[in-house]
């Protein structure tokens, strides 16, 4: 019964997602508003970690299966893509492997930047902790 | 063959299952990447469609009901994010700063690559929002007078080379970074990526998610102004 609990507050947040979507004329999907749904509700414990939980982790598993009938649809529009399937695949590989290198470059490097200023903090306190002691 | 499978339910949804489970035994079996689950079931089942010449609208008749998880599959990305909210509130300026830098890559990369190949401006809209989550993408294109279905096919395409060759990639760029990582991927290639993420770790995952979700709103505004650059 516990997970019928779980899967049924999950639906019902995608339900809510949906009916925000079908009255909120912007080009944002169902599950866009149902994450953000979520997300406060959890914050403001209107839904408890526990409640939904371990049903949440395994749609979060099975996540990549719910993708296969999309790509497979893939067949449907062969005869328009491969009248220019080079110069497709070349922009989506290129642009895909580009954005994840500019993206983390990026975030990685201001990581780095603000844990160094940290340490150095730190280092500073430490410095002069070690003066007062001394 | 299409009359009798035509009004199946269950063959659509074992095809899809079986060759996914495939994938993932010959995955354990082997210790590849290239033994993705995902790709290996969807390289399976359109083998399978064309060489025994089946409808994909057969296949769709079953298959749909795996779609229709996806949804709260979305929704329930929430909880590892919430579960990573210290990491989220500690980092928030690097996970901005990466997530806006991707999306401008992705949309001025595009718009230079239109220029290059001479694309029309209907294909140009097309691939402007490739990288995020295909519900979005779907309406962003129409909206902007693009080809959906190819816009789908694009969307997925990309999602696949996230989720197939990310790990890779990370590694050959040395993004090494767990919230570097998460939002590479979720940037980068949506919830197919974000999918790679989960399995990579918490953090990976929870920042990809949230990645997705940004990602996704800032290209709806940035795609409409790219769409007047050609």
């Amino acid at each position: 019964m516990k997970y019928i609990k779980q899967f049924s507050i999950i639906l019902f947040i995608s339900f809510i997602g949906e009916m925000a979507h079908h009255f909120i004329k912007l080009p944002i999907p169902a599950s866009i508003y149902g994450i953000v749904i979520m997300f406060l509700c959890l914050l403001t414990k209107i839904v408890k970690l526990e409640s939904v939980k371990e049903t949440g982790d395994f749609l979060v598993k099975i996540m990549p299966m719910t993708f296969i009938p999309a790509a497979v649809g893939l067949l449907n529009v062969w005869d328009i893509i491969k009248v220019s399937l080079l110069e497709y695949i070349l922009v989506t590989i290129l642009s895909t492997i580009l954005v994840m290198v500019v993206s983390g470059h990026i975030s990685q490097l201001i990581i780095r930047h603000t844990d160094k200023k940290i340490s150095i903090k730190n280092n500073k306190i430490h410095v002069k902790e070690a003066r007062s002691h001394e | 063959m299409n009359s009798v499978l035509e009004d199946s339910i269950f063959f659509g949804l074992t095809l899809s299952f079986l060759s996914y489970f495939l994938g993932d035994f010959l995955q354990k079996k082997f210790k590849s990447q290239i033994f993705n689950p995902l790709l290996i079931s969807i390289v399976i089942s359109i083998s399978v469609l064309t060489i025994f010449n089946i409808d994909y609208d057969s296949y769709y008749n079953g298959a749909k009901y795996i779609s229709y998880l996806l949804t709260p599959a979305t929704v329930a990305l929430a909880i590892p994010l919430y579960e990573q909210l210290n990491t989220l509130k500690k980092n928030y300026k690097a996970i901005i700063a990466g997530i806006l830098s991707g999306v401008l890559t992705s949309l001025s990369f595009v718009l230079v690559m239109a220029l290059i190949f001479n694309f029309s401006h209907a294909e140009y809209v097309t691939f402007l929002p490739k990288s995020i989550s295909t519900a979005i993408g779907m309406d962003v294109s129409s909206e902007l007078g693009g080809y959906v279905s190819v816009t789908v096919a694009i969307i997925v395409i990309t999602g696949i080379i996230g989720n197939v060759a990310g790990s890779g990639i990370l590694k050959i760029f040395r993004i090494t970074s767990p919230i570097a990582k998460g939002i590479a991927l979720g940037t980068s290639s949506h919830a197919m990526g974000t999918a790679k993420a989960m399995e990579l770790g918490e953090v990976e995952g929870a920042i990809s998610s949230l990645s997705i979700v940004v990602a996704g709103i800032i290209t709806v505004i940035g795609a409409s102004i790219f769409a007047g650059f050609m």
